[in-house]
């Protein structure tokens, strides 16, 4: 027989609540950046999963004749996905647990981002001029560094367009959000 | 400079001017001859990754870095009909500082029939500290050998 629930357990949150401040955190993350608003990329959220999308424009052309999407553009759509999927899991983690009240943040009072050591980009086929998609994924989460993978497609989720790793410095630990030191 | 090379480079420095990304990010030729290619671009605050200090996103100075590397094999003596990215691996060495001009200068440092091999360095207005650099290896695109003259 299960036993009578205990005064302990908390009743969970109405579900538009919860949604309500996990889109406040990731919105507060996202569009203080002002070169992921210059690139026009957008992230759809499932739960703790992120989907990035880079909308086609004519500004991301790289090459006109193809006419195909700017190698640096695709670069910039993985990295940008890596790095917010990166903070996003710290965030996360913090606003589940309750140390981070996510209507404090705003574009600059925000944890720090962690900053970018390298990053490797496998161009495998040709950017064409629609829209792009693209998730990552944390290999590995440390104190100090973490190694992500992202993966970038557009028409078919089969046939990637590009995938990238980059390894990242991660941002020190205990910062109060918005404290400069 | 002499006149066919400044000929050569005003052609090369629209041909890149007129990629609609390298417009968007600003991006100028500065000077291209031999497999070695220089691409600068300002500073612009739509292109800052960290609000709180003002510093460019790196993966602007990987359109860069691209662009530059691109123009590099496009001008080495082999002369390709063309070139995409295979794989591109830049390490960031430091933030730039906001407000500077980012140049890259990229070196198309060896080629086989059909792989170009580049590496590149990024520079703000600290010539002596680099803030990033890449390697990376490109294709080369023939022209069409069964294409009748």
């Amino acid at each position: 027989m299960t036993p009578p629930p205990t005064n302990s357990r908390k009743r969970p949150e109405p579900v538009q609540v919860v949604k309500s401040r996990r889109d406040a955190a990731l919105r507060a993350l996202v569009s203080g950046v002002p070169y992921i608003q210059f690139l026009g990329i957008r992230f759809d959220r499932r739960g703790d999963e992120l989907t990035a999308e880079l909308p086609f424009d004519e500004k991301l052309i790289g090459n006109p004749l193809l006419p195909a999407l700017h190698g640096g553009a695709t670069a910039a759509f993985l990295e940008v996905t890596a790095i917010i999927e990166l903070s996003w899991t710290l965030l996360w983690e913090d606003m589940e647990a309750g140390r981070i009240d996510p209507a404090s943040l705003d574009p600059l009072h925000l944890p720090r981002l962690p900053k970018t050591i390298d990053f490797t980009v496998d161009y495998l086929r040709s950017g064409l001029p629609r829209d792009a998609y693209a998730r990552a994924r944390v290999n590995r989460s440390g104190r100090r560094y973490a190694s992500v993978h992202v993966e970038a497609w557009q028409d078919n989720r089969a046939r990637l367009v590009a995938q990238g790793t980059g390894h990242f410095l991660m941002p020190p630990v205990g910062l109060v959000p918005g404290r400069d030191d | 400079m002499d006149r066919s090379e400044e000929a050569k480079l005003r052609v090369a420095r629209q041909f890149i001017e007129a990629i609609p990304h390298a417009r968007a990010l600003g991006m100028q030729l500065d000077r291209l001859h031999d497999g070695v290619a220089e691409i600068s671009m300002p500073y612009d605050l739509r292109l800052v990754g960290d609000p709180r200090t003002g510093v460019i996103h790196g993966g602007a100075v990987s359109a860069l870095m691209d662009t530059c590397c691109g123009a590099a094999v496009m001008s080495h003596p082999e002369a390709p009909a063309g070139t995409a990215t295979i794989d591109l691996r830049i390490d960031y060495m430091r933030a730039a500082t906001p407000g500077q001009r980012i140049t890259a200068r990229a070196a198309c440092y060896h080629v086989t029939r059909t792989v170009a091999f580049v590496r590149a360095t990024a520079h703000d207005e600290d010539d002596a500290r680099p803030v990033a650099s890449a390697t990376g290896a490109f294709t080369i695109e023939r022209p069409h050998e069964g294409a009748k003259p």
